[in-house]
């Protein structure tokens, strides 16, 4: 696998990172060595074989549909970046 | 004081020798004289430690105390920890005082123990030297030229240093064996599932552990006691009886099958660290234990899988610093979109932005197969390895790096390299098995080595049991770099 300037520019927009040209390139060379090493994995036929997504084959938990938290929004709100009424500040989205 | 277990410090306490408070106090001069060369704790709030001390002392006089009691441990700043900096190692999260407690911190302070401070590591966990810390490097207490390992660098040091009797550390790919393997200390990756990951910053949720780091098994056992037990805040934590960690630490050893991986045993580890390990595996052989070569053929596929599965989960995961609830927020910006990619690209070190870019793009469409489920296909082949190797022996072992520590800067500018030191350790992580790390001597340079004892799932009293027989019949756990 071959990636490119542009494959590392579009999955930085993807992450929501700003990269600029430079660090693009930069980034690239690191990350098309390490897709060397992940391409090893490819050797091994595993068409047999079911993926194991978990540690512990455990089932979700439900628990009673209760209400467990209280109400700590001022608290939670002290630690952000810009709050007003209650509510989190971000840039106008809807026109 | 400082070369103390945790039995001899409890001791202490409850026959009034010393108090918490004095005790405590010690510890943050020793901090505050000699952390400014090591760079291990990122956050001494002495009014906090204190204020915990006196409340220990008054448990202690209730004669309410327990094995932990008026004890300090250095928090790995990972844990959110209520009114404290809780910083994981990044710019990202420079300014965010936890208004709440993680499982982990909760249980330690129930039982009394002091939080001595929040420990350095590498930012969000990613890295094997502490050198992705957005507060710098830590330096090896043995040889100030060498990395602590990572990512619970600075807890090793801690340790090593003599600056905290105990630490807790967190595991995703060796996290907590590597750092203890190279600053000569014991630590403990238990079986995923034992300890809360309620309130730790999560990494890879399906590969992080938290557990503890101590001068010797006998003290990682009492931690454990601590650490461990049932959460339901956290999905994925274990319902099981609570056990004693400790209950078989005086079982003698005869009889033991010990496996040896040939996997492990092969090229890439270093002369050094091979003729400590040859040298830990005939004590245990007069321990009475017998070795037994096994083999885990999809073992060196373990960091390959590892980096396709650990960042694939983080890219998930660090999704949620957006600079909009808590974190950093850029300066300017102009929309939304933005704001996000300017805060994110500002707030996150070069190391995590390269995790989030891959497991960006092996979850992204088209790559999703090829990487992501070939990645899970063969972390099950993995296990099915580790399953066939227990047949025939009771414990694994084999070294926890392929080489002692390494000068900081040598590998910080090559991904690669510092990947590969954690070729024995990510298997574990991957399998959810519990693996540990004790020193059992010294390579090049008087660096330390590290043991990796592997043990099947829930088989941590066997191995702490294991650790100490070796502990009591050598003394590389008790020797100290200060």
């Amino acid at each position: 696998m071959t990636l490119s300037v542009s494959d590392v520019k579009r999955v930085a927009d993807l992450a929501y990172i700003e990269i600029d040209e430079d660090e693009a390139k930069e980034t690239l060379i690191q990350l098309s060595g390490i897709f060397n090493l992940i391409e090893t994995m490819q050797a091994v036929d595993t068409s047999t074989v079911e993926p194991m997504s978990h540690a512990q084959s455990v089932v979700q938990r439900l628990r009673e549909d209760a209400v467990t938290e209280t109400d700590q929004r001022e608290l939670y709100q002290s630690i952000a970046p810009q709050v007003e009424a209650g509510l989190y500040l971000v840039p106008q989205v809807i026109e | 004081m400082f070369n103390a277990s945790l039995k001899q410090l409890s001791l202490q306490l409850a026959e009034k020798k010393i108090s918490s408070t004095e005790l405590t106090t010690e510890f943050l001069k020793r901090i505050k004289a000699l952390n400014p060369e090591y760079n291990a704790f990122i956050t001494v709030n002495e009014e906090l430690s204190l204020a915990q001390a006196q409340a220990a002392d008054k448990m202690i006089a209730a004669g309410q105390a327990g094995p932990l009691t008026g004890i300090p441990i250095a928090q790995k700043d990972i844990f959110c920890t209520k009114g404290w900096l809780t910083t994981c190692g990044s710019k990202m999260l420079s300014n965010f005082v936890s208004p709440y407690d993680a499982g982990v911190i909760e249980r330690f302070n129930q039982a009394g123990a002091i939080n001595i401070g929040k420990t350095n590591m590498d930012e969000f966990a990613m890295g094997s030297s502490n050198e992705t810390s957005f507060y710098g490097p830590v330096k090896n207490p043995w040889d100030h030229a060498a990395v602590p390992g990572g990512s619970s660098g600075g807890a090793a040091c801690a340790v090593a240093a003599r600056l905290a009797p105990a630490a807790t550390g967190t595991d995703t790919g060796g996290s907590i064996r590597q750092p203890a393997a190279l600053c000569g200390i014991s630590g403990i990756k238990p079986t995923y599932g034992l300890v809360s990951r309620y309130g730790m910053i999560a990494f890879a949720s399906s590969l992080d552990q938290g557990g503890p780091m101590a001068k010797s098994a006998e003290d990682l056992a009492l931690l454990l006691n601590v650490m461990t037990g049932f959460d339901p805040r956290d999905s994925t934590s274990l319902q099981r009886d609570v056990e004693d960690y400790a209950r078989d630490l005086q079982k003698p050893l005869a009889g033991l099958r010990i496996g040896l991986p040939k996997e492990y045993f092969a090229e890439g580890m270093s002369k050094d660290v091979e003729s400590a390990i040859e040298k830990a595996l005939d004590e245990y052989r007069k321990l009475g234990a017998q070795t037994v070569e096994v083999s885990l053929p999809n073992a060196p596929l373990a960091i390959p899988v590892y980096y396709v599965l650990a960042p694939a989960e983080a890219s998930s995961n660090l999704s949620r610093f957006d600079g909009v609830r808590y974190g950093h927020r850029a300066k300017s910006y102009g929309d939304l979109a933005d704001m996000y990619r300017k805060s994110r690209a500002e707030g996150f070190g070069a190391e995590v932005k390269r995790r989030i870019l891959i497991g960006t793009y092996v979850l992204s469409h088209g790559y999703y197969d090829a990487y992501y489920i070939k990645a899970q296909k063969l972390r099950r082949l993995i296990a099915q390895d580790f399953a066939e190797a227990y047949k025939q022996c009771d414990i694994i072992m084999g070294p926890t790096t392929p080489t002692v520590a390494f000068n900081l800067g040598e590998k910080s500018g090559d991904p690669i390299q510092m990947y590969l030191s954690d070729i024995y350790t990510s298997a574990a992580n991957l399998t959810g098995m519990p693996a540990m790390s004790i020193p059992v001597g010294f390579g090049d340079k008087n660096r330390p080595v590290g043991l990796h004892i592997i043990g099947n799932y829930f088989s941590e009293a066997q191995m702490l049991n294991v650790a100490h027989q070796y502990q009591l019949a050598t003394d590389w756990h008790l020797q100290s770099p200060v």
